[in-house]
């Protein structure tokens, strides 16, 4: 590790004061800061631990919930009105990591951890763009099963390895941020980007920029929804597809419905064309596995991962008919 | 700047580079926490802090300044075993025993959680009373590996004392 000064932010006009300079990297659990300085995949100058400051769940104006960012991924999950309102929330979470790990790590480091190819973290064997920029992708000819089918570029096939991040995309999560330019908002799937030719940029966020919180809408159909992760192992493993779904009936219809993929491109893939394949729909195993076909369309499988839009489409197709019909599949 | 482990006071250390597991078993020769992968992937370094299980490896230990953490050698009481410890001997919890610190802190961390009512992965129902059966202990451990196969006698171990309350 590249030596480094620790500075725990009093409060959040502190760290924003402390994270105006440059080469700072904020703390939260550490549990992929820590690691990434380790390798020196990041050798920040300055690290400013912003996890002690006040992070609640709270109810927000709107009538959802306000999240603060150093709210850890356990409380989160374990929170009564996650586990009651936003079931695929607490599910996602808890489909995450380990216990110890969703201990540590907070809303913001979640939302913020980098990709887990591992090409991305061979500092000294591995040509990464997105480590070092123009130096080349192993991973496009190399070992890709984990990686992207959908939104990848020619300089970058990384996912999003994120669980509670695919909930969120699917929840329509506002995150709220602040930096030296003042304070904004942004809807979830405007947080992170697709790799295009700056795969080094994970997200839109500027240098500096803190997130503060994360907001839930209130969507009551969300009572009803689900996620559901399909892995190498049973516990404890990355995903390699992974479905947030929440589903509103009318009868034997579709009356409305939120889908979002893990596993499968560079940041939390929002289904909106299988959403509207299915909007207003008869639900069907046959209209499941469509509206997935129609989403997949454009995949473009690497050497390794080409098991993924029928993996996705199995998945979805499982999720879906237990949430149209109650039950398992 | 000072950490409490096992209820001394002792300095955080002066460089910040230091990991929580590192600090306990270079800085304090508090060596039954161990280092099985330093990257977040074993459990071996599991330690609690004010009573919730995290990995030490990925702690930086100036970020635990002020907490309190116990480690394995802080759960006896004198020569007298804690009760998961002396279980463990009972049922063979362990081959090579390297990475029973972590599994015992773990374990006692994994049941405070149940008792408060975390659920989990594989918990049917997110809203009802936790019930640690052997399948909810095996998901709720998954976070431990141990490379011997110890596994059967671990969720002995652990249901015969520290999860019997909460047990199913
Ligand atoms: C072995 C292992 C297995 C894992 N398995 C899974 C899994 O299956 N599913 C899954 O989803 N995750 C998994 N994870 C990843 C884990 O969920 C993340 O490491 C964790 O969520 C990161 O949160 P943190 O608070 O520890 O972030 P940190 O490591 O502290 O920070 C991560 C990044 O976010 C930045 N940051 C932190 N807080 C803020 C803030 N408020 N504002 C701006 N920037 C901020 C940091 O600068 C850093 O760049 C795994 C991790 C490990 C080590
Ligand atoms: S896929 Fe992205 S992260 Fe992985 S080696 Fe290629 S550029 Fe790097
Ligand atoms: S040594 Fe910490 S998890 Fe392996
Ligand atoms: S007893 Fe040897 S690794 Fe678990």
């Amino acid at each position: 590790m590249t030596p480094f000064d620790y500075a725990r932010a009093t409060d959040r006009a502190d760290a924003l004061r402390q994270g105006a300079a440059t080469n700072i990297a904020f703390l939260g659990g550490g549990t992929n800061l820590v690691d990434l300085m380790r390798e020196r995949v990041a050798s920040p100058a300055r690290v400013i631990d912003v996890s002690l400051l006040p992070g609640a769940i709270e109810d927000s104006e709107g009538g959802g919930l306000m999240i603060g960012a150093a709210v850890r991924n356990t409380a989160l999950a374990e929170h009564a009105a996650v586990r009651a309102r936003y079931p695929m929330l607490s599910r996602a979470i808890l489909a995450g990591a380990s216990a110890q790990i969703r201990n540590m790590a907070t809303v913001g480091g979640n939302l913020l951890q980098r990709t887990r190819c591992t090409y991305f973290y061979d500092v000294e064997g591995s040509r990464c763009n997105k480590r070092a920029p123009g130096s080349g992708c192993d991973a496009r000819d190399g070992f890709n099963r984990i990686h992207a089918v959908l939104g990848a570029s020619e300089a970058c096939v990384a996912t999003h390895p994120s669980d509670m991040c695919v909930a969120l995309a699917a929840l329509d999560a506002i995150v709220h941020v602040e930096g030296p330019g003042g304070a904004r908002t942004l809807p979830f799937g405007e947080l992170h980007r697709l790799p295009g030719d700056a795969p080094d940029r994970d997200t839109v966020l500027a240098p500096g920029e803190l997130i503060t919180a994360v907001e839930l809408p209130p969507l009551p159909l969300a009572a009803r929804s689900t996620y559901r992760k399909v892995r190498d192992r049973a516990s404890y493993a990355f995903a390699l597809v992974s479905v947030a779904a929440a589903v509103e009936m009318d009868g034997d219809r579709i009356a409305d419905l939120r889908i979002a993929f893990g596993g499968v491109a560079h940041k939390p893939w929002r289904a909106t064309r299988a959403e509207a394949a299915l909007r207003g729909a008869t639900a069907s195993a046959q209209a499941f596995r469509d509206a997935a076909a129609a989403e997949f369309a454009d995949a473009r499988p690497l050497r390794d991962n080409g098991f993924k839009p029928a993996l996705a489409t199995r998945t979805l197709a499982a999720v879906l008919s237990e949430l149209t019909t109650g039950e398992a599949a | 700047m000072s950490l409490i482990v096992n209820g001394l006071e002792v300095p955080a250390p002066a460089d910040a580079r230091v990991s929580l597991l590192d600090h306990l078993r270079e800085g304090m020769h508090l060596t039954g926490t161990k280092k099985g992968c330093n990257q977040g992937a074993c459990g071996a370094c599991t330690v609690l802090v004010d009573g919730e299980r995290i990995l030490s490896c990925l702690a930086l230990a100036v970020q635990y300044d002020g907490r309190r953490i116990t480690t394995i050698e802080g759960l006896a009481d004198g020569d007298a075993l804690h009760p998961l410890q002396a279980a463990f001997i009972e049922h063979d919890g362990f081959q090579c025993g390297y990475c029973t610190p972590g599994q015992i802190c773990s374990a006692i961390g994994m049941v405070a959680e149940a008792k408060r009512g975390v659920p989990s992965h594989i918990s049917p129902d997110l809203t009802a009373e936790v019930r640690l059966s052997r399948e909810e202990i095996q998901e709720r451990m998954s976070g431990n590996l141990c490379r011997c196969g110890a596994h059967n006698g671990i969720i002995d171990a652990i249901r015969g004392t520290v999860a019997a309350e909460v047990g199913a």
